[in-house]
């Protein structure tokens, strides 16, 4: 299982992911050793801090499941969100179906 | 919840002094009560509860022996009422911004003023201190403190000026309703044509874009022009995706908290990972007389559970008793069965 992510300076990294983990965990796991996917995610997924956003890759963002409306709202708290591809990584859950996800670290959640 | 909270700028003597007033600070107070030691509390925040009362104080939690769901405002209440017997004082709003080592202790100054001598120090900051976010837009550091804020400090300085609000929520709304009168112009600038904030505050916005006394535009800003720290206007990207420039003088943004370390990190104490080393037979830092519990300290093993940070309140509390009270014998009771202990919590 795995999951594409692009740094902030534009570098892909290909990712071994876990099913069940939230993506934002996964990526946190992996910027234990590259530094570049650095995620302040501060309030360790508990949708109250808006400091894992990430932008989902067009190809995607039909095939995961759709924000809650809490979500929507948290996205607030976020800088530069686009209303069509913004997420809160804490959200996503990896599943079968979110094998192979792309996604884009987006201003403002550097740790 | 009633406790006593002191005004900035006065000089303060206690025991311990506690900086950071969530739960692992407030616990603290427990443990170091029972054995007669007086603490008192620095919190950047207005309210004690740290990260519990400001980022989820409705959010269930599942993990505190005994309590099977507790949100982190009644965690909160709680653990005030639990110490309440030991009469702890709040410095509130304040920022603990320097920690000197003196012949009887540490003197502690705040950002607001307060001065605190205590003959010991524990860290209980968690993730540091709440300060605003800023948004990442390039250069806005040059511009902060004269053309972009993120609180209003003195409203009168916005008097007459060409004002641009980021954000949706109470406090952009408050400062859109609170400023508008006084502001040679108000836009509102938010991410959706949605609004968080009380419902009446919306409405009332709405009611002057209708009746052209504000803008509201829907977008984000991308980027800040002007020169020598004087805005002159802010480059924004709509939600069809086309550009535009709104001119503006002065920019406030509210877009939440966040926590920075903050001048914790300039105390001396050693340091991995912006995290406070200690160890763990006392959560001592490696400065004698210093503690760091909770989420701010690191060791093998360490969980950021607040659990845990019980538990290192408790440990470390022995060790201060032995900087508090050096002529007295250390002596380890139970509440269930100590009078002693009993009479302090007043049962």
């Amino acid at each position: 299982m795995k999951i594409n992510v692009t740094d902030r300076s534009g570098k892909n990294h290909c990712l071994d992911a876990v099913e069940g983990w939230r993506v934002m965990e996964i990526i946190r796991d992996h910027a234990e050793r590259i530094p570049a996917l650095g995620i302040k995610a501060e309030c360790g997924g508990a949708l109250a801090c808006a400091t894992c956003h990430v932008y989902v890759d067009e190809d995607w963002v039909d095939q995961i499941p759709e924000p809650s409306e809490e979500e929507i709202e948290k996205l607030d708290d976020a800088f530069a969100v686009d209303e069509e591809f913004s997420r809160l990584s804490c959200q996503i859950i990896m599943t079968e179906e979110t094998d192979g996800l792309s996604v884009t670290l987006a201003p403002g959640s550097e740790p | 919840m009633s406790y006593i909270s002191h005004p900035p700028g006065q000089t303060h003597v206690t025991d311990a002094l506690i900086i950071g007033a969530g739960p692992v600070g407030l616990f603290a107070v427990f443990e170091l009560g029972l054995l007669d030691i007086k603490a008192q509390l620095i919190d950047i925040l207005d309210r004690p509860g740290g990260q519990c009362t400001e980022l989820y104080p409705e959010k269930p939690i599942y993990d505190i022996p005994a309590l099977p769901v507790v949100t982190g405002q009644q965690l909160t209440d709680q653990l005030m009422e639990q110490i309440k017997p030991f009469g702890a004082q709040f410095h509130l709003n304040q920022m603990a911004e320097a920690c000197v080592k003196t012949d009887t202790g540490f003197r502690v100054t705040t950002d607001q003023g307060s001065v605190i001598e205590a003959k010991v120090v524990i860290i209980a900051a968690g993730g540091g201190s709440f300060m605003p976010k800023k948004p990442p837009l390039p250069g806005i550091e040059a511009y902060e403190g004269t053309s972009v804020f993120y609180a209003v400090r003195n409203r009168s300085a916005f008097a007459g000026k060409n004002i641009v609000i980021a954000g949706g929520g109470d406090s952009a709304l408050d400062w859109t309703l609170n400023l508008q009168p006084i502001a040679q112009h108000i836009t509102l600038l938010h991410r959706r044509d949605d609004f968080r904030a009380a419902p009446h505050s919306v409405n009332a916005m709405r009611e002057m874009v209708a009746t052209d006394k504000m803008s509201l535009v829907i977008g984000n800003p991308t980027a800040l022009q002007g020169n020598n720290g004087q805005l002159t206007g802010i480059d924004v990207t709509l939600a069809d995706k086309s550009t535009t420039t709104l001119s503006a003088d002065t920019l406030l943004a509210f877009y939440g908290l966040t926590m920075k370390l903050g001048p914790v990190a300039t105390f001396g104490v050693g340091m991995q990972n912006n995290l406070i080393t200690v160890n763990t037979e006392n959560f001592e830092t490696d400065v004698p007389g210093i503690f760091a519990i909770g989420d701010i300290n690191t060791y093998p093993g360490k969980l950021k559970l607040i659990l845990s940070g019980f538990h290192e309140g408790a440990l470390a509390a022995q060790k201060v008793f032995r900087y508090v009270h050096p002529d007295r014998k250390w002596r380890f009771e139970y509440t269930t069965s100590s009078s002693n202990l009993q009479s302090k919590l007043g049962v």
